[in-house]
């Protein structure tokens, strides 16, 4: 086999030795693939379609039906199965989320690079960008942007926007925390050998310094998505989702505007909100572990405890 | 660095910001397709096009869009007219005015409870570093971070309304529209709870997780070191040497999540049905009034700035290193 | 050699540390010496040999992933480490003191100097405020410092003004023993020289007993009485200045003393010493210098050598003296 195949193998096989002790990073992939897999294999999870109507004997729509055998999340107020909904929601609510994180992570990633390497006013350019961008509300903006574009009557899908907009707003973070790796790297003894050797600038970041910065752009990628799926719940939430193409978000719209919560109906907007947490709060504990894997923080502090003594005799 | 310096670099600062919001503002305005007439007077009024030209005219829309357009509205925002709302039909700046003060209520009760619990929850979290209450503070914030606000809202909402039986949604009963807010204390105080209750946990979690790292890096420099040489207790070396220098950084970090703030009101205002800024943004949304939402936008955008800016000035007066020369 | 007890005297002493990939470094083995009343101690050895650990083993600063796991710490005749934290508490900076490296980091950035000093005698409840202003006045001129500057911060003092009044804290309580973590490191050599000059000045006249940290041989020979070399967490040479400067016993002292300029020496000849010192968690069997040692032989490698005595204080870790004490 290749030599550097072989390397990447023992790499990644050092990787899951570590990664494999840690509870949370653990539990994080879980909840991330399981919401994955049932994203992909939806049609196979459940009978029915998520548009298809239920009905009694007497073919009525059975609206706000409470869970039961054949529904097993029960109904919603047109008499659809929310248990189908919810896992043909995934897909929307994840493609939205990881198609916007992908947009951010790339943005983000080159913007640091740029900055952090060539430095002097390029640098100072982007950084005043993304504190220009991160003291504007991002809510306000976005539902601005997203009410004038969607005024345009552009010929594309409504959730077209709102990967756009979450992409190319939801990149400061990364910048910053890509550039400051950069930096560090940008002083090490090979970068300089490199240059002294007369390499190019896209030789160097290349070879020297986007293999550096790999991982920690995958970890802080999981960490994006996360917000990229929080913030596509809240925009469905408040109306901008597809109507015909349902996120979870989407769903807890029509819950909360056909009165699930007086109805009762709390199989309607407990599921949804619980398959968000479980998405986000997957990607968050999978990027934190990820994170502190590669850049491991503080062993300890001076107030933590005492040092132990074993005392004589 | 010199406090002028660090001043006026946050004037300059301030300034751009505001810069780019208002250029935001006035291209997204303009991007708007169909008869600028209309979107400041509203779609639907039947008006002769004498009266059109007149107001053409008037809002200067038959001369270029720049700079002669963009001047003129500059010098309509800075004297507060933001245009007329197409669905109230009302002066954009009134109908703002009218809400700003429900929103401030619920925003800064849940801003102080948040703060205050957060902070001293994270204190002791990162402290007590890896105990119990490290483990438990860092589970609530984790999962708060990833709870959608709206949906803790609907959850708190029904448990609430349903168990204890708290309002579902507005400021005052529909009997006590129209008077005063502080006639009626009691009756509103119970219509705060479950709004504020959402917004104190949502934001609790971001305080905790912040002051928790910031007094972990604090705790790990020299000077502790140095100050239990001296002999002081844990509790004396927090008090005396680590709990302002762990604030410093809380300061702007509370207003750059003024921004984050905002987008909780409107969360939590939609839910609750509270009548303040952000359920008239969403209103404004849902029935695409254009003027309403800029206007709003222009509000909320120039506050934070306004706030951000007036934390670097408290900054100044608590870091000493920033204060002297 | 002063008859005198000792004032400090460290017994056996042994640190480790736990790593985070679940080793143990073992930072301090069985670290033995003595620092008489009035007596100036050099601590000297390359980066990461334990002389750090050794000052915060004595005043149980360590941190938690620290362990004390055997030995004695007697100041006075009194086992420092049988103490209660709290009455541990009472011994610091009342009875001995510390001047970090690095003055920068170790004073607060956000509280003025003499507020500072001033809490240090105030939380030892030695007097009230208006003397304990007075006493901060006395020391920052003592320590060429205008007590003028009192109330400014950390950051509008240059880098020897701060190690100054890291030296005035230090003595603000009247400690007998003060120990000083390369006090020097990261100032400029004229700096440098002005503060071991004050530590002297103050040393002779509070008649206090000082433990130098240092890397610098040349700062040991200036102002210290004995030295003790570490090595790897061991002590491998322990004695009189002189003696050891002029006959070193210990492979390493030699080695370390060949390094050192001398300027009778023509430039150019300064050895260096092959290889690196070992880390604490993969250490050798055997002897810790042992893979870096010109004269080391099987035993070296398989056993470690125990201290032999050599007379007048002077005592030295190595094989090849057992052999030498053995043929006489």
């Amino acid at each position: 086999m290749n030599p550097r195949w072989l390397l990447l193998k023992r790499n990644l096989l050092d990787f899951w030795k570590t990664f494999r002790r840690n509870r949370m990073g653990l539990a994080g992939a879980f909840l991330v693939l399981t919401a994955i897999l049932a994203a992909v294999f939806a049609p196979l999870l459940t009978p029915y379609t998520p548009t298809e109507t239920m009905r009694d004997a007497e073919g009525r729509a059975l609206t706000f039906a409470p869970p039961s055998v054949h529904a097993p999340l029960g109904t919603d107020d047109a008499g659809r199965d929310v248990w189908t909904q919810l896992v043909y929601g995934a897909r929307i609510s994840l493609t939205v989320g990881f198609l916007a994180g992908f947009i951010a992570m790339f943005i983000g990633s080159l913007f640091g690079i740029t900055a952090g390497y060539f430095g002097g006013w390029v640098d100072n350019l982007l950084m005043r960008l993304t504190d220009v961008l991160l003291v504007i509300p991002d809510l306000p903006l976005i539902l601005v942007l997203v009410a004038t574009v969607r005024q345009l009557e552009l010929k594309v899908s409504p959730l077209v926007i709102l990967i756009l907009v979450i992409g190319l707003l939801y990149w400061t973070s990364t910048a910053r925390l890509i550039r400051s790796q950069v930096l560090t790297i940008k002083e090490r003894q090979y970068v300089y050998r490199a240059r002294a050797i007369g390499a190019g600038n896209w030789h160097i970041v290349r070879k020297h310094i986007l293999p550096q910065i790999m991982p920690l752009i995958v970890a802080n990628t999981v960490l994006i998505l996360s917000t990229a799926i929080l913030i596509e719940s809240g925009l469905a939430f408040l109306g901008l989702g597809d109507p015909t193409q349902p996120s979870w978000g989407t769903m807890l719209n029509f819950a909360f505007d056909r009165n699930a919560v007086s109805n009762g109906a709390w199989w309607f907007y407990l599921p949804p909100g619980l398959a968000i947490i479980w998405a986000t709060l997957g990607c968050v504990l999978l990027g934190n572990v990820l994170e502190e894997m590669l850049n491991p923080r503080l062993a300890s502090h001076h107030l933590e405890g005492e040092q132990s003594i074993v005392t004589q005799p | 660095m010199n406090r002028r310096d660090y001043l006026l670099r946050k004037i300059f600062f301030s300034l751009v910001t505001l810069a780019v919001v208002v250029v935001l503002n006035f291209l997204l305005f303009r991007v708007l397709p169909g008869d600028p007439v209309r979107a400041v007077i509203g779609r639907n009024v039947r008006i002769s096009a004498d009266t059109q030209q007149a107001l053409r005219e008037q809002f200067g829309l038959d001369r270029p869009v720049f700079p002669d357009q963009f001047l003129t509205a500059l010098g309509q925002w800075a004297r507060g007219n933001l245009g007329v709302s197409w669905s109230l039909r009302k002066p954009v700046s009134e109908v703002l005015l009218a809400k700003l003060g429900n929103t401030l209520l619920l925003i800064g009760l849940g801003q102080i409870l948040s703060i205050i619990l957060g902070v001293a929850l994270g204190l002791l979290a990162g402290w007590k570093r890896k105990t119990a209450v490290d483990v438990g503070a860092l589970t609530f914030s984790l999962i708060a971070w990833a709870i959608p606000t709206f949906w803790l809202g609907i959850i708190l909402l029904a448990a609430g309304s349903t168990w204890l039986g708290l309002p579902t949604g507005g400021i005052v009963s529909p009997s006590n529209v129209g008077k005063p807010l502080y006639t009626v204390l009691p009756d509103v105080t119970h219509h705060l709870i479950l709004p504020t209750l959402t917004l104190t946990i949502l934001y609790m979690g971001e305080y905790m997780l912040i002051m928790r790292s910031s007094i972990m890096e604090v705790l790990g420099e020299d000077y502790i070191l140095t100050a239990k040489a001296k002999g002081m207790s844990h509790w004396q070396v927090l008090r005396k040497h680590a709990l302002k220098n762990a604030m410093l950084p809380i300061v702007t970090l509370i207003a750059i999540n003024l921004g984050f703030t905002v987008s909780g009101a409107i969360y939590v205002e939609t839910v609750f049905s509270y009548d303040g800024l952000g359920k008239m943004f969403q209103t404004a949304l849902v029935k695409q009034d254009y003027p309403l939402l800029q206007g709003a936008f222009l509000l909320l955008a120039v506050s934070v700035i306004l706030a951000n800016f007036l934390a670097d000035i408290l900054y100044t007066y608590l870091d000493p290193r920033v204060k002297a020369s | 050699m002063t008859s005198t007890e000792p004032l400090l005297s460290l017994r056996h002493l042994s640190t480790e540390f736990s790593t985070t990939d679940g080793t143990v470094a073992r930072a301090l083995e069985d670290v033995s010496f003595d620092v008489h009343p009035g007596q100036t101690v050099g601590l000297v050895g390359e980066s990461g040999c334990g002389k750090t650990t050794t000052l915060l083993s004595i005043m149980r600063l360590l941190p938690v992933t620290a362990r004390i796991t055997s030995g004695q710490v007697l100041f006075n005749g009194k086992d420092l480490l049988a103490l209660s934290e709290t009455d541990m508490r009472r011994y610091r900076w009342k009875e001995l003191s510390i001047v970090f490296q690095g003055a920068m980091n170790a004073l607060n950035p956000v509280m003025t100097i003499g507020e500072q000093i001033r809490e240090a005698i105030i939380l030892h409840d030695l007097m009230d405020k208006t003397h304990a202003n007075r006493r901060v006045n006395e020391l920052l001129d003592m320590v060429g410092i205008a007590p003028s500057r009192r109330d400014q911060y950390p950051h509008e003092y240059s880098g020897g003004m701060r190690q100054r009044a890291m030296i005035a804290m230090a003595l603000a309580c009247q400690p007998c023993l003060l120990f000083a973590d390369e006090p020097t490191t990261a100032l400029d050599v004229m700096v440098q020289a002005q503060i071991l000059e004050l530590l002297q000045k103050i040393q002779r006249l509070l008649g206090l007993a000082v433990v130098l940290v240092t890397h610098d041989l040349g700062v040991v020979a200036e102002v210290c009485d004995t030295v003790v070399v570490m090595y790897g967490g061991k002590v491998a040479e322990n004695g009189p200045v002189d003696e050891v400067y002029n006959a070193p016993q210990h492979p390493y002292t030699q080695r370390l003393l060949e390094a050192f300029p001398d300027l009778n020496r023509p430039a150019g000849s300064l050895a260096v010493i092959p290889g690196t010192p070992p880390r604490l968690n993969a250490l050798p069997p055997g002897c810790r210098f042992a893979p870096r040692c010109h004269k080391a032989f099987e035993r070296c490698r398989v056993e470690a050598p125990a201290e032999t005595d050599l007379g007048g204080g002077h005592t030295a870790a190595c094989h090849l003296l057992e052999k030498a004490e053995a043929h006489q």
